[in-house]
């Protein structure tokens, strides 16, 4: 089975090479966060003055900040920041959103209509402004940046795991699931979320993207991750201000890390739900 | 003799796919004379449908014609370029579609639909085409026309979605016309009325008509000549008189003896061999004791009525019994509340009003949303209608048919759970190694038999059949209600067939009912209903099936001569 898998694996990949080059720039981003502070050339946060707003060099590939501190290191480190930020956050509102979508979607009546409507309010709001909001009253902190990205992510999950899960509720395999003994909390547990799951994964992979971006932006209006912790967005707003002076360097190398981590991830969407989906293989 | 209309010379398809190349038709000859109605029968991948797409040049961008002609009045028409050919969509042939409401644009009034289509081949003004299109939908013969110009193809039945597609395919005269599979998944008296249309049709303007259809019945009631086609190529050819009482071809005589006809009983759907075997396996069951006195009815429903919020009830009023091991049909067109009723004995869903006794307990007390941890789940399960979505995607064969057993016999997952899996299997004739597939990688047929091992692994007392073999091949559906019956004599099991296919109830059930708007119009043995039916609902619907006609010459005289 698992060799199988694997060389349908290939085969999508193979089909697909830009899915190839996603996930290997997935697997490397992954590779950082996690080898992150051990690989990094210099300490993130021990300053040098002298050294200080150095353009890129052998010794310094990102160049130095204000505080003279490596701003390569400091990417490097930052990539787990960001990412424990985004996977958890999409991670918390994909495991809610979906078994709430896909309840409402499978029972319908009254349930449906009332979380449909409460998501619609949601749906309402400048969602980014409804992050700072709950960020600025629950406190600047890693947490609350995750709840915050979280809940304002949650009515997207909802929606599609209703839609997805609605009109598979009348197929012949979630009766015959049934008629075999399983209750409709299991039906939906067991039966219909597996099978939303290839679909939503293209969700899970953009959101992640967008969800790094959300996380950043907070930083960088000054919710969220504190000074002198390395972040991509805070590295971005701090070094928006040396912009005008020439100093390019500080805002083109976090700028740059963001887009290609979003990028990666939004590639990997499609290639994705092909390799999850039982039914693409042959 | 006349110039043909069509001549299909050695025609190949082929379609690149991801296992690489396949040839759907491999040197398919026919003709067509102008005005004549020719029957294309096949099973899936027969490539019936593809000579057809070919020919009208609608194949999907990965087949191609890559051998072969087709000459349309002597011209041939797979060489000419798009822009020529579009001169001849509509004008000189059409086509219409075995799904009228998805072939219509949902959100256009059907009048202008049809005007649409005037309007792409003939210049004249919005109003006259409009007209035009009027007189098309009288000519189709849906009732107030006027009305239904402004109508939306949701707002119709089937069947009248089905007429406004043939208004739209002869709007402009066509001298050819294919009609793929144009009453499948329609009701059959919806059915004879659209066919009867279409034929009068063609002959009152001439019109030459290729129909494709799985169904030997509609060809040979409809057609002169019928050509037979097997896995892409063409095994013969005939007047269906001649075809379905001395069938030449190893396969058309598999497929005729297949069909079910008003006479037919369930040993006669194999060819003369198989049949011997069939007949000795079902000797070999051990008949059952008769019951002891004083033993309750298997089922006994009561008054059983069934509101939705809107609209007027699906069911009222309906009560029926079984004993253990009988089989009983519930036939009835769209709409007649079998679905309904088989899925409230099936305790998926609650009842309105009415008891359900299994057994002489009360099973229908204890609410559906509840139901699964009756003692009695296990003893009623279900088949369901199309195999293909009655599987769980994610689950192999083999977790199919174990699911079951791990949730109502209590078994965990072991050597035990194996062995009782296989055993289901090879009841139903399902290779051991196919257990390991997942469905998209089986047959149509091969579901099938997995979605009823599934259904008797708890060895149940009453299996419901909803519409079994509808989206089946008749081949397979002759083996499959082989392998129902059996299953029935050797378990004991009591059938509940729903169905719309009259012949298969006829042959598979010692009872019928037959239902109309969610009660009941008619009830007795089956062979006296279908022979002699009292109300006139069922003397229609026993009408509108299409039956092969046996050509007259007695069988015993080719006995005679060799």
């Amino acid at each position: 089975m698992a060799s199988a898998t694997l060389r349908h694996t290939a085969w999508i990949l193979r089909g697909n090479p830009l899915t190839a080059v996603a996930a290997s720039g997935v697997a490397i981003l992954v590779l950082i966060a996690i080898l992150g502070p051990s690989i990094a050339p210099y300490d993130p946060i021990a300053s040098n003055v002298s050294e200080a707003l150095l353009p890129p060099s052998h010794l310094h590939p990102a160049g130095t900040d204000q505080l003279g501190r490596d701003s390569f290191s400091r990417l490097l480190v930052a990539t787990r920041l960001d990412l424990v930020i985004a996977v958890s956050a999409v991670g918390i509102s994909f495991a809610l959103g979906a078994v709430i979508g896909a309840f409402c979607g499978y029972a319908g009546g009254r349930l449906d209509r009332s979380v449909g409507r409460f998501v619609d309010v949601m749906m309402a709001f400048p969602l980014f402004v409804l992050a700072m909001a709950m960020v600025a009253a629950l406190g600047n902190r890693v947490e609350n940046i995750v709840i915050a990205t979280a809940i304002i992510n949650l009515p997207f999950y909802i929606r599609f795991a209703r839609a997805e899960v609605n009109v598979r509720r009348n197929v012949g395999w979630v009766e015959a699931a049934r008629a075999c003994g399983e209750s409709h909390v299991s039906v939906v547990l067991r039966f219909l979320l597996p099978n939303v799951l290839p679909a939503m994964a293209v969700q899970i992979s953009l959101n992640l993207g967008w969800a790094i971006l959300n996380a950043a932006g907070l930083s960088f209006i000054g919710l969220g991750v504190r000074p002198p912790t390395p972040e991509w967005g805070i590295m971005v707003a701090e070094g928006a201000r040396f912009i005008s002076t020439g100093k390019w360097w500080l805002v083109a190398f976090p700028g740059l890390a963001l887009m290609l981590a979003v990028l990666c991830f939004n590639l990997l969407g499609d290639g994705l739900r092909d390799i999850l989906d039982p039914r693409m293989r042959t | 003799m006349t110039e043909p209309l069509l001549r299909i010379e050695d025609l190949h398809v082929t379609f690149s796919t991801r296992l690489g190349l396949v040839e759907a038709v491999r040197g398919v000859t026919l003709s067509l004379d102008p005005g004549e109605m020719l029957g294309l029968v096949g099973e899936s991948g027969s490539g019936k449908s593809v000579t057809g797409f070919a020919t009208t040049r609608l194949l999907d961008a990965a087949g191609r014609v890559t051998k072969g002609r087709i000459l349309y009045r002597g011209r041939d028409i797979t060489k000419i370029p798009d822009s020529d050919f579009r001169a001849l969509h509509g004008a000189a042939m059409s086509m219409i579609f075995q799904n009228p409401r998805a072939a219509l644009n949902p959100i256009r009034a059907v009048g202008l639909q049809i005007a649409d289509a005037i309007l792409s081949h003939k210049r004249m003004s919005k109003q006259a085409a409009a007209d035009a299109a009027l007189k098309l939908l009288r000519a189709v013969q849906i009732r107030e026309p006027e009305k239904r110009m402004s109508a939306y193809p949701h707002e119709l039945s089937g069947g009248m979605c089905q007429r406004v597609m043939i208004a739209i395919a002869i709007s402009c005269d066509p001298t050819l016309l294919i009609a793929d599979e144009p009453t499948t998944g329609l009701d059959v008296t919806t059915q004879k009325v659209v066919m009867d249309l279409l034929a009068k049709i063609a002959a009152e303007r001439g019109m030459a008509t290729i129909l494709i259809t799985h169904d030997l019945g509609l060809a040979a009631q409809y057609c002169r000549r019928v050509v037979v086609m097997e896995k892409g190529r063409l095994v013969e050819e005939a007047p269906p008189e001649a075809l379905f009482s001395y069938p030449q071809h190893a396969y058309t005589k598999r497929l005729v003896a297949a069909s079910p006809t008003a006479s037919s009983w369930i040993e006669d759907l194999v060819t003369e061999e198989e049949r011997g075997q069939y007949l000795a396996l079902r000797a070999a069951c051990k008949p059952q004791a008769k019951p002891a006195p004083g033993t309750p009815l298997l089922l006994d429903v009561k008054n059983l009525a069934k509101r939705y919020d809107q609209g007027p009830p699906a069911v009222t009023g309906f009560s029926m019994t079984m004993k253990a091991g009988e089989s009983v049909g519930l036939v009835g067109e769209s709409g007649s509340g079998k679905t309904t009723i088989s899925r409230m004995i099936c305790r998926l869903i609650d009842a309105s009003e009415g008891e359900i006794l299994f057994d002489g307990e009360s099973i229908g007390h204890l609410p559906a949303r509840e139901f699964h941890r009756s003692p009695h789940r296990k003893d009623i399960q279900i088949v369901f209608q199309d195999p293909n979505e009655s599987l769980n995607p994610r689950f192999s064969a083999f977790d199919c048919i174990a699911h079951p057993l791990l949730r109502l016999s209590g078994l965990r997952p072991g050597s035990a759970l194996r062995q009782r899996v296989e055993e289901c299997a090879a009841r139903v004739g399902l290779p051991v190694e196919l257990l390991s597939r997942f469905p998209h990688q089986l047959s149509g047929g091969q579901k099938a038999r997995v979605g009823i091992a599934r259904a008797i692994a708890c060895r149940p007392r009453l299996l419901v059949l909803d519409e079994p073999t509808a989206a089946l091949d008749v081949s397979v559906q002759a083996v499959v209600l082989q392998l129902l019956d059996r299953l029935r004599r050797e378990d004991h099991l009591a059938l509940l067939f729903v169905s719309h296919d009259l012949n298969v109830v006829r042959m598979m059930c010692d009872r019928t009912i037959v239902l109309r708007n969610g009660s009941i119009v008619e009830a007795g043995e089956s062979r006296a209903l279908f022979d002699d039916p009292q109300t006139e609902y069922t003397r229609a619907l026993v009408a509108a099936v299409p039956h092969i006609r046996r050509a007259q010459a007695p069988i015993v005289s080719e006995g005679q001569s060799t």
